[in-house]
């Protein structure tokens, strides 16, 4: 089956989920009416755009020299760095880690490069229990299922849904779960007894500060810090392109990363985690581990997609993107989903089933308009689409592509032929206005009437007049 | 001092579908005082560019260029196909040694609202006797690449008769995106849907927009709906030239809703 055919095939199937409809509908209201508001009410936000953009172009232009002070003022503060090329090397490095510290069972913050890394089922699979410990993390466990939004993991969901996953791992009887306030206290009264238990606590990070070896984590929740602090082992799994110079650098990025993803200022929790726990300190890990995962990014370095790099993680494109508030993030059948997944996700993973992504997209335009760092994305997935074409074999339609391409480059022989074209629509319509059925319009009008062409072409009709006058 | 030429590309919808957009937009621009010219053309290749052969748009664009840049003014119907034009030959013709001559064609390239506001200064516009209940959808890539959105509105507010009622989210993508709309044509038709819905929600009897390849695909989507909604071109509307039945209706049939008593 082609990839196309099997994106549309999970599309009808999330289009005629009213339950997920209706979860999509919220969110689409929320996510963009309150991104909205905060560009409007920050009258200096596009300057904070550039601000942002360029803070990520400095930093991958200078990448050697950050990983390098990174790592250094990580080793100087008592911490590890490792450095994966594939997701084989995270499973393994993390594992690793887990086992020198005896660890049975370790919380997690959100992280979508251990989500890339599909690093729940490799703990599982070594005898350690990963405890999720986001919110929306924590509910896509429970349901087995992967995250269909880089920020909002459980966006899919409605309230109902929820109930009946923690009713049923809960074990809680009659007990009312009906506000939403009722949900998140009955996780957080789960969540709280395993901050507690865990041996290792493993976070993602949003950036890494080079000049301090500082990595940063912003979260509504809270978890992130009680992840990172409590156990005796904080792991991050993140990436090397995270890495900004300075701090300065990263509040720049902060400035734009909660606006642009749930439209709030700032995030309830913005931590900053440089080392393990210095002996002059009451709190903190013994151990502190960075696990920074390649996954082809290296590739994309001084090529047409770096670009991609400068991307923050913020979901405003997938929030904006009228195909992803269609489908949800589940049809992209990729950890990242929405526009910036239909860019990362060919990249990384190169599926062929990937090729849909890319063009799965109407190139509306308004993930570009939105993105804070100003990533082309549609320009992108043109880029993938060429890509495509030159890689693949050609099959009908790009021969129909090709033969309208050669005839547009001889007007006066197009000109006759869409003459004749027009007439024989519109002799084909009748007097109706329309056709319902056309021979060889199959994708059109499955969905759609074809409105019928008014007699001759314009061309043609424009011709007969001159000629007239 | 000679009338300015005009040169016409009424783009691969309107020269299949819709010719009465083309004499509209002729319309306007010789009742703006210019003289107007449809050389022999075909596709400005932007369905060879979005669907990834960019060899073959380059050709195409380059047989567009040479045709047109004679012209004072090249003059377009469409957003999307001007947006193709200004905002992206210039990155197609990247390293090539035609790029000066096709830099300084697309600067002479308008989108017909923006060209009649902004360098026609254009405002002796239709005044229709009936009056016109609309809502105007901003298609994409004029909205987009072009900040085409405040232009239309000016000009409608020229047009006797017209009542302009905004819908909710105007500025979201109808569903259409070229091939997209066949590749993916139930996702395409349930982005159409929620145009449509908002559409009627205004109470408006006629969806206005500036680009005929959307406007073909949402008066087909509305038709197959049975949906009391007639689709126009922006150009029709404001040179008042409303003689044809709406796209995709048949000649006295359709709503009556709109119609002059």
């Amino acid at each position: 089956m082609s990839a196309v055919r099997q994106f549309n095939t999970r599309a009808h199937k999330a289009l005629a989920d009213s339950q997920l409809q209706r979860a999509l509908a919220k969110a689409r209201s929320g996510f963009v009416d309150k991104r909205a508001h905060a560009a409007a009410s920050e009258p200096d936000f596009e300057h904070m755009r550039d601000q942002a953009r360029e803070v990520r172009q400095r930093a991958l232009a200078n990448l050697a020299m950050c990983l390098e002070q990174f790592e250094q003022q990580v080793l100087a503060a008592g911490g590890q760095v490792h450095w994966a090329e594939t997701p084989d090397d995270l499973r393994r490095i993390v594992i690793d880690i887990c086992r020198d510290s005896g660890a049975r069972a370790v919380t997690k913050g959100k992280s979508m490069v251990g989500e890339e890394a599909h690093l729940n089922v490799a703990l599982e699979a070594a005898g350690i229990t990963p405890w999720e410990t986001d919110l929306g993390e924590y509910i896509i466990q429970l349901a087995k299922e992967p995250p269909s939004h880089i920020v909002a993991p459980a966006l899919h969901k409605t309230r109902g849904q929820i109930e009946h996953l923690f009713r049923d791992a809960h074990r809680l009887g009659e007990r009312a779960l009906d506000e939403v306030s009722q949900l998140v206290d009955e996780a957080r009264a789960v969540i709280r007894e395993r901050f507690l238990n865990a041996d290792v606590g493993i976070t993602g990070a949003n950036m890494l500060i080079a000049e301090t070896g500082t990595a940063v984590l912003v979260t509504n929740e809270g978890n992130g810090d009680l992840t990172a602090r409590l156990p005796r082992t904080h792991i991050i799994t993140t990436s090397f392109d995270r890495v900004v110079p300075t701090w300065d650098d990263a509040s720049k990025i902060i400035r734009v990363l909660a606006r642009s993803a749930t439209g709030q200022p700032i995030t309830s929790y913005t931590s900053f985690f440089s080392g393990p726990r210095a002996g002059n300190e009451q709190d903190g890990p013994d151990q502190f581990h960075v696990v920074l995962l390649d996954n082809h990014r290296s590739a994309l370095l001084g090529t047409e997609f770096e670009t991609m790099l400068h991307c923050i993680r913020c979901g405003a494109c997938m929030n904006h993107c009228p195909v992803y508030q269609a489908v949800g993030g589940h049809t992209y059948n990729a950890v990242y989903p929405g526009p910036m997944g239909a860019v990362l996700s060919p990249l990384l993973r190169g599926a062929p089933q990937d090729d849909a992504l890319p063009n799965a997209s109407s190139f509306c335009g308004r993930c570009e308009a939105v993105c804070p760092v100003r990533i082309p994305l549609p320009g992108l997935m043109r880029k993938l689409r060429e890509r495509e074409q030159q890689q693949t074999p050609a099959i009908a339609s790009r021969w129909l592509l090709r033969l309208h391409a050669r005839l547009s480059r001889h007007p006066a022989l197009y000109r006759s032929l869409t003459g004749w074209g027009s007439r024989a629509l519109a002799l084909a319509a009748g007097g109706r206005g329309r056709l319902r059925r056309i021979p060889l319009l199959g994708g059109w009008s499955r969905e759609r009437d074809l409105p019928a062409p008014q007699g001759g072409s314009f061309q043609q009709q424009w011709q007969a007049r001159k000629g007239r006058g | 001092m000679a009338a300015q030429r005009i040169g016409l590309f009424a783009t691969c919808p309107v020269d299949l579908f819709r010719p009465s957009v083309g004499f509209a937009t002729a319309a306007l621009l010789e009742a703006a005082g210019f003289t107007v010219e449809v050389p022999p053309q075909s596709c400005c290749g932007q369905v060879s560019y979005n669907n990834g052969l960019r060899d073959d748009a380059r050709e195409v664009a380059w047989q567009l260029v040479q045709a047109f840049e004679p012209y004072d003014y090249t003059v377009l119907p469409s957003g999307s196909c001007a947006g193709m034009i200004s905002h992206h030959y210039p990155a197609l013709f990247a390293g090539d040694v035609r790029l000066p001559r096709v830099e300084d064609f697309c600067q002479r390239v308008y989108e017909l609202t923006t060209f009649l506001v902004e360098v026609a200064g254009f405002t002796r516009l239709a005044d229709n006797t009936a009056s016109l209940s609309c809502t105007y959808h901003d298609s994409c890539a004029g909205l987009r690449e072009l900040g085409i959105q405040a232009q239309p509105r000016e000009l409608l507010g020229h047009c006797g008769g017209v009542v302009l009622k905004e819908m909710t989210d105007t500025n979201v993508c109808c569903g259409f995106g070229g091939t997209f709309c066949v590749k993916f044509g139930k996702v395409s038709a349930h982005m159409a849907d929620a145009k449509l819905d908002n559409a009627l929600a205004t109470g408006a009897d006629l969806l206005l927009g500036g680009d005929v390849s959307c406007l073909l695909h949402l008066a087909g989507r509305a038709r197959r709906r049975g949906l009391d909604l007639q689709v126009r071109h922006i150009a029709e509307v404001l040179a008042g030239a409303l003689s044809q039945p709406a796209i995709g209706e048949a000649a006295g049939q359709g709503s009556g809703k709109g119609r002059a008593p």
